[in-house]
This record gives structure tokens, sequence and C-alpha cells, in this order.
């Protein structure tokens, strides 16, 4: 019985700092609609940043402490919601998105760059300080984080409650128009929540530092555990929000305590914020359709039959004189390209036409490799089979969350990804803890594709295969009906479609197809393993997808080239390429037509302004080089649509 | 007559917060005519719409379709037994043509399987876009055609589900007088075809020579109904219902006056 | 005559190719109260957008008490007196009424001074000062909608639809607070479409129609007017 008390009381410390992470996330969403994915990244970085001035400038503890919360902090979100996120909150929910996730990985790279790994520790406060109670040790540094959560709490509720700006902060949710009308400004409100917020991500990170060590991955993960207790809240409820982290922080602990130290369920504990959020979305509430929302114009150009067979020719063309001419490690990395850009391309029917964003279509290409490598049918058979096991995993991610959309479906992936890769990849059922299993390369008709050119050659085939299903899919009355639901979802409800199970089998097919991307990953090399389908290759390539266009095939081809070359560079470089994917997203983000786009226009400003006897020639190059297709007049892209959200209001 | 009746809105309460939106609206729609909902602006007219549709629950009350509770159906199934609308806010397909967006409604009524099958016929979409008058439209893309347009597309998207109930919202603002004309006919022939059509309008004009039987909703309540003659002369009418209301005008709407005329 | 509170010259706006307003030109003499009055679409709710500051003017001049403002951000024009009421429920559902009032302090009139004169004004929302103001009647949530007019002083007050969606006696109610602020020396300018609740207490009216005043004076004048364009068919 008195074990059960300890461990409940270690649970509170746990779940006071997750609190503080929490309140800081649904304080900025609340106030702004922007979820920062980036919350526990920044928590991250700020954490670093104390280490840096404690440890290495060996500046006083407690002006360490203030200068992180006090001014690095404040000025970092002050200039976030400024520059970054301000307006997002109005648009479609799969921007501000993407936005995050690009801040998130981009701070991973800025820290990697900063602070090269090394051992690093930062020692708990008032480490040599503590307290027996009954038959439990209490330190300081619990205390100090218990405390610090009282003091949030109440310091919300006062600002929140109490004070004309922070009235003025819940007013501007509501209805920032309004807002002006009385006087009040609500970029003012809303830059004051996001200092405030990413204050209480650094203390929550620095507090959960010495428990999770000073980790660039730990901490930014951080990021679920806190939104899996804001869920609770439904994302408004700062009380109720406390509560769910309290009750994370000791699930968790009763988890350490009682749940077998090995073999499967060992795995479980650190999963747990992940289990823990998909029962609360499930157990949420349906949403109703929205009418009156922002039409949204993504213009990808479609081309036609002719030119798209055309520019496929051409590829597999080019990729057959190319990997003639290049080492074998290197005709290994034209295969790995292969790869990202399939699974981009089921990103192009997700996001890029349907207008959902997954982060964990890499997890899915990991189904796909598992599938394949375990059925041992190293045929087509084998491929399809694969193919149909991802797409039916796909579909079960999707199930849950079949009643909501937008934002929960996102954050659903994501725990789904880091669940995957934490406990279902690496159990013994599957890929082992840092294990591998052996592949056999598909045959085709009885006739295996041994060499490896032969192979990844084949990939590319696959590849333009793809991508010719897909704009075949584009052009027929699929396409048609996906891009209808982008516009207007409840324009569809009204005609007869039924909008859940039709995202249901989207979301299966963009998972098969990066199953099959997944299942031919794992012959390429012959051996295939856990470490290959880590949940922030997911984000990667979301990313990578945007940043060169995630409405076109040729966004794919160009964002699995550029993907392959950042993954095969030194590590040095790795955390450069890393903030500059992520911060580029954050960039481009706006505009989902990407690189591609522009040179597509600029394609056409060459065939009209720059000398039209060249015309020819530059076309002929510019198909060959990018698989693009005749360069069509781009339309002005406006606000893109994003589905029925239910957006929670208010912070209570 | 009660053979006639294709929906029964009956006892519908909505509310909002505090704010009721309906407050027991209760009126029917007959097979082969049209009736017109009319009313100050926040009157309750739209979310009376979005309870029939589905769109929106109802705090209280039942909506009975084809002898039949459909107040718990889905959105989509009621769209599926025969249930089509129009926007007020329009909802048009904006980056698809005029035709893919008629198209596209086709597909989603013909169900899955149509989806599969290679081409189709563009016969029929052509032939809604031309009985609707919005044929030489057929090429542009939905958003940057104007409103008035842009609300017979929808009216040919419902359509084109080939609805036994239609629902308009404010279907002739955004149309010049010689379209309100055209308008009003195809509407009158739609009637004759068996459909029951319901339709929120400010234009008195067109409300006063087509609608069969009107209702006037104020504050939520059903405060008159009857015909186009009774409604004219109903006291309450007159004291509730003075002015027209104002659109929003991001939605667009023509700078012509829209007059009453007795 | 003194230089008028507000003054609009040759004023042009339009959403995307569609102009609604066509060179308005209206000016308010202060202390005097104006109604708007015109039919769906004749731009008055664009107008009052613009004078605003919501919706930038494609051309042509605002001025507010001689001051040259067009292009001035709505929160800045709250601060310096111009008090814009918009149609719809003008309140913050979620905050309590207490709090929506207290808001009202950024015009400049401190919080204390707000929530007595309110308070004394319509004890109603004493009672309710603890209630979430979307949970109150739509009657109760004018009258705190027109607290802020009452309170914060305003060298303008923009009144948009004031009427709209509420019984007819409670429009009567809120057309007296509007005569008592006018009674005060403030300005008002009030867009209606409800020609006769207007009418009874402005000074002045204009009509708007197709996105031009088409006629400006006393309101006996107007209504006469407005009676064969507005009120015709039906009354």
């Amino acid at each position: 019985m008195s074990s059960l008390f300890a461990f409940t009381l270690l649970g509170l410390f746990t779940g006071a700092a997750y609190a503080i992470m929490a309140s800081g996330l649904v304080l900025t969403y609340a106030t702004t609609r922007v979820f920062n994915i980036a919350h526990g990244a920044f928590g991250m970085v700020l954490a670093f940043t104390f280490w840096d001035f404690s440890q290495r400038q060996g500046l006083p503890t407690l002006l360490s402490l203030f200068l992180v919360l006090g001014v690095v902090a404040p000025a970092i979100g002050w200039g976030i919601q400024r520059f970054v996120t301000r307006g997002l909150g109005e648009g479609p929910v799969s921007v501000a998105l993407v936005v995050t996730v690009g801040l998130l990985v981009g701070l991973i790279g800025l820290a990697q760059y900063i602070w090269p790994p090394e051992p690093r520790v930062l020692l708990p406060f008032h480490a040599e300080t503590g307290w027996q109670v009954g038959d439990t040790y209490i330190t300081a540094h619990q205390l100090i984080t218990i405390i610090c959560s009282i003091v949030v709490a109440v310091g919300l509720y006062l600002l929140l409650n109490r004070t004309r700006v922070g009235t003025a902060m819940r007013a501007s949710v509501d209805n920032p128009e309004l807002l002006k009308f009385f006087g009040g400004k609500p970029d003012t409100a809303a830059a004051l929540a996001w200092a405030i917020g990413m204050s209480l991500a650094a203390l929550a990170g620095i507090l959960l530092t010495p428990v999770v060590g000073l980790d660039y991955y730990a901490l930014t993960l951080l990021v679920i555990n806190a939104y899996a207790a804001a869920m609770l809240g439904r994302l408004k409820s700062l009380p109720l929000t406390f509560a769910g982290a309290m009750g994370l922080g000791i699930l968790e602990s009763l988890a350490v305590a009682y749940l077998p130290t090995d073999g499967f369920w060992s795995t479980i504990r650190p999963v747990i914020p992940a289990l823990f959020l998909f029962v609360v979305v499930v157990a949420m509430p349906q949403t109703q359709l929205r009418i009156g929302q922002v039409k949204g114009i993504i213009a990808a150009p479609v081309p036609t039959v002719r030119k798209s067979l055309a520019s496929g020719g051409v590829l597999l063309a080019f990729a057959f004189v190319l990997i003639g001419i290049v080492s074998r490690a290197d005709v290994l990395l034209i295969g790995v390209a292969a790869t990202y850009a399939m699974v981009m391309l089921s990103l192009v029917l997700l996001t890029g036409y349907g207008g959902h964003v997954s982060l964990a279509q890499f997890t899915f290409a990991g189904v796909g490799a598992l599938a394949y490598a375990k059925l041992d049918e190293p045929n087509l058979l084998g491929l399809v089979l694969a193919a149909l096991i991802a797409a039916a995993v796909g579909a079960l991610v999707a199930l849950p969350v079949l009643r909501l959309t937008g934002l929960y479906l996102a954050l659903s992936t994501l725990a789904f990804a880091v669940l995957m890769d934490k406990v279902i990849f690496q159990a013994d059922f599957a890929f082992k803890f840092n294990g591998t299993l052996a592949t056999e390369r598909l045959s085709v008709f009885g006739i295996q594709i041994a060499s490896d050119t032969a192979y990844v050659w084949f990939m590319v085939l696959a590849f333009v295969l793809m991508g010719l299903f897909l704009l075949w899919l584009r052009r027929g009355a699929l396409g048609r009906i996906l891009i209808a639901t982008r516009d207007s979802p409840s324009g569809c409800g009204t005609l007869g479609l039924d909008l859940r199970w039709f995202r249901v089998g989207l979301f299966s097919l963009s998972a098969g197809m990066a199953g099959v991307a997944g299942a031919l990953f794992s012959g390429l090399r012959g051996t295939v393993g856990a470490a290959d389908f880590l949940y922030f290759q997911s984000l990667l390539v979301l990313l990578a997808a945007v940043v060169f266009g995630v409405t076109s095939v040729t966004g794919s081809l160009l964002g699995g080239t550029a993907l392959m070359l950042l993954r095969s560079s030194s590590p040095e470089l790795t955390a450069v390429l890393f903030a500059i994917l992520g911060f580029g997203a954050v960039l481009l983000a706006r505009d989902p037509n990407g690189t591609a786009n522009h040179l597509f226009k600029l394609g056409r400003w060459s065939t009209n302004r720059v000398l039209p006897r060249w015309e020819e020639q530059f076309r002929e190059r510019l198909d060959g080089l990018l698989k693009a297709n005749r360069p069509q007049p781009a339309r002005s892209v406006d606000v893109p649509v994003e589905a029925a959200i239910e957006e929670p209001k208010g912070v209570s | 007559m009660a053979s006639t009746t294709l929906l029964e809105v009956d006892d519908v309460i909505v509310r909002f917060g505090g704010v009721t939106a309906v407050n027991h609206a209760a009126f029917t729609a007959e097979r082969g005519r049209i009736t017109g909902l009319i009313g100050p602006n926040g009157a309750g007219k739209t979310t009376c719409f979005n309870v029939i549709t589905g769109l929106q629950k109802p705090t209280s009350g039942r909506v009975r379709y084809r002898d039949r509770d459909v107040t718990r159906w889905a959105v989509n199934r009621r769209a599926k037994h025969g249930i089509g609308r129009t926007f007020q806010r329009l909802e048009a397909f904006g980056s698809l043509s005029v035709r893919d967006n008629v198209r596209v409604a086709q597909e989603i009524h013909g169900g899955p399987l149509a989806w599969l099958r290679p081409g189709g016929s563009l016969l029929g979409v052509d032939i809604l876009l031309e009985r609707v008058g919005i044929a030489d439209y057929a090429e542009e893309r939905a958003d940057s055609i104007p409103t008035g347009a842009a609300r017979l597309l929808e009216l040919a998207r419902a359509l084109a589900c080939e609805p036994q109930l239609l629902l308009l919202d404010e279907p002739s603002s955004g149309l010049d007088e010689t379209e309100t004309d055209a308008f009003g006919d195809l509407l009158k022939e739609l009637a004759d075809e068996g459909c029951a059509i319901l339709m929120v309008e400010h234009d008195m004009d067109l409300v006063m020579t087509v609608c069969d039987e009107i209702h006037v909703l104020d504050f939520g309540e059903i405060i008159a109904s009857g015909t186009p003659a009774d409604i004219r002369t109903d006291r309450n009418v007159q004291r509730a219902y003075l002015g027209y209301s104002e659109d929003d005008p991001a939605a667009g709407h023509t700078s012509e006056m829209e007059v009453v005329t007795p | 005559m003194s230089i008028p509170i507000l003054e609009v010259v040759d004023l042009h706006a339009a959403y995307g190719r569609i102009e609604v307003l066509r060179g308005v030109d209206l000016a308010v003499p202060k202390g005097a109260v104006m109604a708007l009055l015109g039919p769906n679409g004749a731009g008055k709710s664009t107008l009052v957008k613009v004078i605003s500051g919501q919706k930038e003017a494609t051309s042509g001049d605002i001025h507010l008490a001689g001051v040259h403002v067009r292009g001035a951000r709505s929160e800045d024009l709250a601060r310096v007196g111009l008090c814009t009421v918009p149609e719809g429920r003008s309140v913050f559902p979620n905050l309590t009424v207490e709090e929506n009032l207290v808001l009202m302090s950024y015009a400049g009139v401190p919080k204390g001074a707000i929530l007595e004169t309110a308070y004394n004004y319509f004890p109603r929302l004493h009672e309710r000062r603890n209630q979430l103001a979307g949970t109150m009647s739509g009657g109760e949530q004018q009258m705190l909608a027109m607290s802020r007019a009452l309170t914060s002083d305003p060298a303008l007050l923009l009144l948009d639809e004031l009427s709209m969606g509420l019984a007819p006696l409670i429009v009567d109610e809120l057309y007296d607070t509007v005569a008592r602020i006018a009674e005060s020396g403030v300005s008002i300018l009030c867009i209606e479409q409800f020609a006769r609740t207007a009418l009874r207490v402005s000074d002045y009216a204009a009509v708007m129609s197709g996105g031009r005043i088409v006629a400006t004076g006393e309101p006996g004048e107007i209504l006469d007017t407005m009676a064969d364009v507005i009120l015709g068919g039906a009354a």
C-alpha cells in the first residue's frame, strides 16, 4: 500500500512538470489557434540555453534561470508570434501544422549545430537536499517542480481572470475584430501569450532535463505528453489540462512500478502518453460539419496523359544512363531517393490533393517493409500483400479519429508513429530491439531482379508507375471528388458523400502507397531494421514534400532526391541541413505548390518571354530533368481550405 | 392532401448558448409546390435549412421526411434520400471548373462504383448547365464566376443528385431582373415535375410570384403562414417585416435595389 | 457651421472586382444623430467597415473631427473616440458581463466609472454580472453592447443594424438608450433598414442605394422618399 502511495507521489512530480509544459501549449493554442508542435523543441533548445549559461559560461544558476525564463524565452515567443505564426490560426490547419513541424526539425538542427553531441549533465536543483517522508525520499528538485506548477497555475488563473490583458487574450479568441473596436490589440495579446507560453516550455524543459537527460529528441517529444494532457481539457480548459498532466504522470510512475521490467511490457512505458492520447481522442464527441469556410484553391497543374507518359519515359531513360555510370554506393542512393520520392507521392495524394496532414507516412513505409520481410514472398504477390497490410494499418489509424479531422488526426498520426517506432517495430515479433530482418529482392514473373542496377531501375520504374497512377486518379472521378472535399466538405456532404469513410479510404490508399515504397526499400539492401523507420523520418519526408511541392509528382521527385542527399551527407552537415529544411518549410508552407511550381512558372516564363528560338531546346531539357510537363499557367494561390475542424475556443 | 407532404418540420427548437435561433418552428413542404420562408436577417431561416439537411442538430423537435423520422440521420444519408440544397454563403468547389462541379455532384450521387468507371457521359451535365442558364461558364473555374452564376451552379449541382426536396437559400441574390424572371420560371418547371421546393428569399417580387405558400419567421418563430395574398395583408408581417436584410457584402451581391412593389 | 464630426468624401471601395461603394459623400454634423437607410445591397455595411478601419477604401477621404483618418487601424480609431457597434451580437460570449465591461476601458474611461454607469443605467446587467454574456437573451446582449456606447463617451458612435433580429419592443428600448446618449452630446451615425425606429431619434437622415447616397434631409422628408423605396410593398 505504501509503495502505491510512494509511486503516486513520484508520479505527481513528473505530472507537475508536464502540467507546466501543457499549460503553455494550451495558452498559445487557445489565444491564436496555432497548435505548436515545436513546443517541446523550444523547451529543448531553451534547456540547452540554460545549460550553456549555467554550465559552459558559469553564470550563477538563478541568473541563468532569470535570463532564460525572463529574457530569452519571451523574446523568442514574441518573435515567433510576430514573424512566423501570425495569421496562421485563421488559415488551414495543414499549413499551421507544417510550419510548426518545420520549426521542430529546424530547432533540432539548430541545437545540434550550436551544441554538437557530447555528454552534458544538468544537475537537479539542490541535488544534495531531500527529505524522507515515510518510506519515500523526496528531493528538493521534486518539491521545486511542484511549487513551480502551483505558481504557474495560480499565476495563469490570475492573469486570465483578474487582469485586463488576460481578459483581452480570452476575448481575442472569441472575436479579434470586435476586440479592435473596443480599442484592444489582439496582436499584442497573442504575442504576450506566446511569450508566456515559451517561458513555460523553457521552465518545463529545464525541470525535466535531470529526469529525461539533455537530449535533442527526448525533450522535443515531451510535446506528446503535453498535448495528451491538454487534450483532456480539449485544448482549452486549463484545470482539466492540469488534471490530465497529473494523471499522466501517475500513470507513468505506476507503469514503472508494476509492469514487468523485461519483455514486451517493459517497452510500453515510454509510449504511455501516446496511448493516453489515443484513448482521449477516441472518447471525444463527434464534430459537426461546418459551413461558410474559407475556400481553398491550390492549383497544381495536371499534365495531359501524353505529357506524363513522355516525361516518365524520359525519366526512366535518364535513370538508366545514370545508374550505368555511377558507383555501386551511388546506385543504392538512387534507390533511397526513389523510396523517399514514392513516400512523398503518397503525401501528394493525402496532403496535396486531400488537404490532410499525416505525420506518420514513413511509419507506413515501415509497416510495408516489415510485412514484406515477414511474408517472405519475394515476388509481386508479396509486394501487393505488403501494400494491403500497410493500407489496412492506415485505415486502422484513421478509424479511431474518423469523427475528427485536421489537427486531431495529424496529432494522432504522430502518436501512432512514436508508438510504432518505440514499441511495435522493436518488439520480438517485428524487427527486434536494435535488430534487422534479412530480405530478398523480389522476382517478377519468376525472374529475380538480383543486380543492384536492375533493382534500382525497377524502383525508379515503380516511382514512375505510381506517379502515373496518381495523375490518372487525379484526372478521374476520384480526383475531382478529392478536390471537392477539400474545397467544401459541407458541399460534398449535402450532395450525399460520406466524408468520414471517404477520408478513411483516402488515408488507407495513401498508407498503401507508402507501404509499397517500404517493401521495395527493404529489398534494396537485403536487410531492414527498426532504425530505418524512426518517427522522425516521417517529419522530414513531410517537410521535404512541402518545400519541393506537395501538389505535384515533380515535387516528389525533387523532394526525394533532396532528402536522399540530406540523409547521406556527413553528420556535421546534417544539423545545418535539418535547420535549412525545417526553416525552409516555415517559409514555404504557405505555398503548398512548393519549389516545383516555381520551376513550372520559370518554364512558362521562358517559353513566353525568353528567346523563343530556344524554346524547344529548353523545354525538352526541362521535361527531361524534371519529368515536368508542359508548363501551365499557375493560377493564383488563395487560402487553401481546411475541412471541418473543431476549433475549441476560449481558455478557462 | 396529407399524402403530398414530403417534409414535416415539427416543433423544432435550436439554441446557441442563450440565444434561441429557431423557436418552435413547424411547417411542411409539399410535392410539386414552392414554399417560401421569409423574415428579417437573423430570424432563423438558414438555421432551419441546416436542421433539415442535418448540418445542425436541433435542441429539440423532429424532422420527418417521406413519413420517416430523419432527425438523427447524417447529412449524406439525407442527401442520398433526395434532400438537396444550395447555400447562402457559397459552397461551390472553387478550384474545379463549372462543368466539373456538376460532374462531381453526379459522380458523388452515382456512388463509389461509378468513381472507378472511366469516362462517363458529359451530356447530362451540359444539359443541366443549359437548363439553369450557365452553359457559357462551363469551362471557367467556379471561383471566378459572378455570384449570381455561382448560385445557379449550386442549383445545377443539387439537381444533378435528382432531389425530391430542394432547399434554396437566397438563390436569386446576384441575379439581374431578366435572370430572376428566368429563374422563377425554372422553379415552377421543377415544381411541376414533382419536386418540393423550400426557398429562403429576399426578393419579394420573386417570392410573391412563384410561391404557393409562405411562412414568415421572426425571432425564430413562425409569425404568419399563408398564400402570398394573405401574407401581403397580414398585420403581424407588416409590423415585423418592413425591410430587407443586408447580406454579407463579402458574399457579393448586386448593387441593384430590391424594391418591393405590390 | 463648425467642422462636421465625420466627413466622407467621394469614397470608393470594392470586393475584388465588384465595386460596392461608388463615391459616397456624407457629413455628420457635430452633436447630431444621423440615420443612414437603404435597402439590401446598398453598401451600408461596407461603408461602416471602411469608416471603422476594418476595410481598406480604394479611393476617397474620411475625416474624423477634421482629422484625416483613412487607412487608420480600428483599434487606434477606437482609442481616439470612434465607438463602433458592429451588426450582430457585439459582445464576447465566453466572457462574463463584468469582463465585457472591463474591456471597454481600452477606450479611455476608467474601469470603475464604466461599471458604475452601465449598472446604473441597466440594473439587469448588474444582476447578471457574473453570467457569461453568450447565455443572456438577445436583448440583454444588446444592452451590454450599448453599454460601451453609453460609458465610453465617444466622439462619434457608429451603430450598424442595431435592431437586427430583435423584437420590436426591445428595439424601442434600445433606441431610447440611443436617444439618451444623443442628449449627452454624442454624435451618432446609425445604419438601419427599419426606417421608422431609426428616424424617431434622428436629426438628419440619408438614403443609400447602389453604393451612393441618393438623398439627404430631415427625417420627415426622408420618410416620404423611403416609403416608396423600402416600405412600399409590405407596409
